[in-house]
């Protein structure tokens, strides 16, 4: 995979250098069939996506099952390759790194996944399990248990589950013990995906709470992953909304919030119960999201889209700043580029 | 078969449930009292492993027993008691009287059979009509819940369907017989909220108006779309249980105000939430007295003690908690049932 170099122009959004900046993303998997094996096709899970993320900042990523979301994620963290594009952290392109320059890098980017059942091991104690990156960092500072009772002081828990097991914990306690883990190597980013998608919603609240004081205390960026816009909404600073594959909408939380401007983000808005509140109308979106492996023509939305032109069945609309954000749809080109409305 | 009036369709008195394990034994239910109207949808309302769906299960007894026992309390559906009736009878109204929409779709169908011949399958063992016949109505049902190719899912597995679809021929299985009660254990959970908003307005337009509901979740988003009461659960009893407009806008146990100031909602900025301190007690050892007591910031000496009965603290709306003093003396003893309806229409706007 080789760097793109055209897209060199430093990002648009801050003079100092963001964190970490996406460009032109894409990340494919083949569609292998028949007896050779010949690709068929691709699923076009991250199709030309970019971001930024600053320093200090947390990027909210929501859309629906399906959207690219949990790929994106993967992609960032090297566990996915892309197919195409390029991820520039702290300024340098990840895909010009050597492999032991990449070991360096990870201990910068961490993860928090959904089902902590499934991404601590059963057989370590929580000890060994937070510790586990400092040693291969040779990161310890004073003894390994010291080290470890005072991360699990940083998450809200007592020093004596040191020696105990995942599965002697609540959900809620070991999604303290994976963050625990991930704050260990004093990252510059978590990329929470899902991370408080399984829990009760009276511990989702503290987990939530947790993520917010450990940002202030350590300056930590996230990429926050979820599916639940309510949950994005309180802990990001900026949203992006994710649709098969390809960012529809991005810029401030309150923009998005209280004027959502694609006709997807303004969907997943009234899509969200509120308790106590407006109630739902009915058919606030029709239809379910194609399948990435062979997405729509023209905008991804248009089969769905309550404001659909004929130009949405034909071409791909164009990324456009309105109102302070960025917003990929017919909809706000000026009106020479208009077709007319179907 | 009775059909009184005035009284309700489903009527649940002091249902307790327990289970037995190599851990030991605990009550996963206790003493749940609790009634639904024709026509009334009631969300039971709780967080994971509070026994809302063990209750749900006990009703039609599908709780697999061993490990599950019902110890004790009475459920009258129409007037008969369904933990007493002979297995044969219960099986004919399991299905058409009270039919059940699961979380999964995809465990809750047959993967190896075509969706056709399942819903032919349920309408032939409840309705004495011809394979031809049942096939016209599987597919008559398959088109108002809004499949689209009908004839072409007929012969569809289920595992070629999308969650929401799949969702959408449970619904047609569970409302294809006219019951008089659906339950839905968490219908929408496992769905994007563009396909809920869907499910919501479908289930709405679907059930008749005599149809009653049964809607376990531990959204109260989900509630406050889809009942006209609430009952909310914590470690296996009920706490408080009102019309909507009781719950959400009066709330009057300490768990139902922590429950709904804990609930994340659309923010235009980072906030911190509300939450509710520690977490739900293991359910090997509740603790004696009031199960809340560790998280409440209102404990007093006597929740430590005293198990609170739930009590009626204005019309139709009844808690159990110390705090509402007032009432402990005037439920001495047995609580009332929950007196139905009168605030229904209020909540309906």
């Amino acid at each position: 995979m080789k760097p793109k170099s055209e897209n060199s122009r430093v990002n648009p959004h801050s003079a100092e250098t963001p964190l970490l900046a996406v460009r032109n993303l894409k990340t494919w998997f083949p569609i292998k069939r028949g007896l050779f094996s010949m690709t068929a096709g691709h699923v076009r899970a991250v199709d030309d996506v970019s971001f930024i993320i600053s320093r200090n900042e947390t990027l909210g990523l929501v859309g629906e099952s399906g959207c690219g979301k949990t790929t994106l994620g993967r992609t960032l963290l090297g566990l996915e390759r892309a197919t195409a594009g390029d991820i520039l952290f702290d300024g340098t392109s990840i895909s010009t790194l050597g492999r032991r320059q990449m070991n360096r890098l990870r201990r910068h980017i961490q993860v928090v996944f959904q089902d902590p059942m499934s991404s601590l091991n059963p057989r370590m104690n929580v000890m060994d399990i937070i510790t586990e990156g400092l040693e291969q960092f040779g990161m310890i500072e004073g003894s390994k248990q010291e080290h470890a009772a005072r991360l699990l002081g940083e998450v809200g828990m007592s020093p004596d589950a040191v020696f105990r097991y995942p599965h002697e914990f609540s959900g809620g306690q070991r999604q303290r013990i994976s963050i625990a883990r991930a704050l260990s190597l004093k990252p510059d980013l978590i990329i929470c995906d899902e991370a408080v998608s399984a829990l009760d919603v009276s511990v989702q609240a503290q987990v939530i709470n947790l993520l917010l004081g450990l940002q202030k205390g350590h300056r930590l960026s996230y990429l926050f992953i979820s599916h639940d816009l309510s949950v994005v909404s309180n802990i990001a600073d900026r949203v992006a909304v994710m649709y098969l594959g390809q960012i529809v909408e991005i810029g401030k939380t309150s923009d998005i919030v209280q004027n959502p401007l694609h006709p997807y983000t303004r969907a997943l808005i009234a899509a969200v119960p509120v308790a106590g509140g407006k109630k739902i109308e009915d058919n606030v979106v029709r239809g379910e999201a194609p399948s990435p492996a062979s997405p729509p023509e023209g905008c991804r939305f248009h089969p769905r889209c309550p404001e659909v032109m004929a130009v949405c069945r034909r071409v791909p609309p164009a990324e456009l700043d309105r109102d302070g954000r960025k917003v990929t749809c017919h909809l706000y080109e000026q009106p020479a580029a208009m077709h007319g409305r179907s | 078969m009775k059909e009184d009036k005035k009284q309700p369709l489903l009527d649940i008195q002091g249902l307790s449930v327990r289970f037995d394990t190599d851990d030991g034994s605990f009550k996963a239910v206790d003493d749940v009292t609790f009634s639904i109207d024709r026509g009334e949808s009631v969300g039971l309302v709780g967080e994971s492993g509070c026994g809302k769906s063990v209750t749900a299960l006990a009703l039609t007894r599908l709780i697999p027993s061993p490990p599950g026992y019902i110890d004790a309390g009475r459920v009258f559906f129409n007037g008969e008691d369904l933990l007493g009736l002979k297995s044969q009878r219960l099986r004919r109204i399991r299905g058409a009287e009270i039919s059940m929409i699961f979380q999964e779709p995809l465990s809750a169908l047959s993967p190896l059979h075509r969706i056709g011949r399942q819903m032919v399958e349920g309408i032939r063992f409840h309705r004495n009509i011809s394979k031809k016949e049942a096939r016209a109505y599987a597919r008559t049902w398959l088109s108002r819940v809004g499949i689209p190719d009908v004839a072409e899912r007929m012969h569809a597995y289920p595992f070629q369907l999308s969650g929401g679809m799949q969702q959408r021929i449970m619904i047609a299985m569970a409302l294809m017989l006219s019951p008089s009660l659906v339950i839905a254990d968490e219908p929408t959970t496992a769905l994007d909220v563009t396909t809920q908003a869907q499910i919501f307005s479908l289930i709405r337009e679907m059930k008749q108006n005599d149809t009653s509901l049964l809607l376990i979740t531990h959204d109260m988003g989900v509630v406050w779309e889809m009942c006209d009461r609430v009952a909310v659960m914590y470690a296996s009893r009920i706490v408080e249980t009102g019309s909507l407009n009781d719950i959400f806008f009066k709330p009057a146990h300490p768990y139902t105000i922590g429950l709904l100031g804990a609930i994340p909602r659309l923010s235009v900025q980072k906030a911190h939430l509300n939450s509710i301190p520690g977490q739900v007690p293991s359910p090997y050892g509740y603790p004696e007295g009031c199960h809340f007591q560790d998280r409440c910031t209102h404990v007093m000496d006597i929740c430590r003690k005293n198990k609170p009965a739930l009590c009626e603290i204005a019309g139709g709306h009844f808690a159990a908690c110390f705090l509402h003093g007032d009432n402990i003396s005037a439920c001495n003893g047995k609580p009332h049932l929950p007196d139905q309806g009168q605030e229904r229409n209020e909540a309906e706007i």
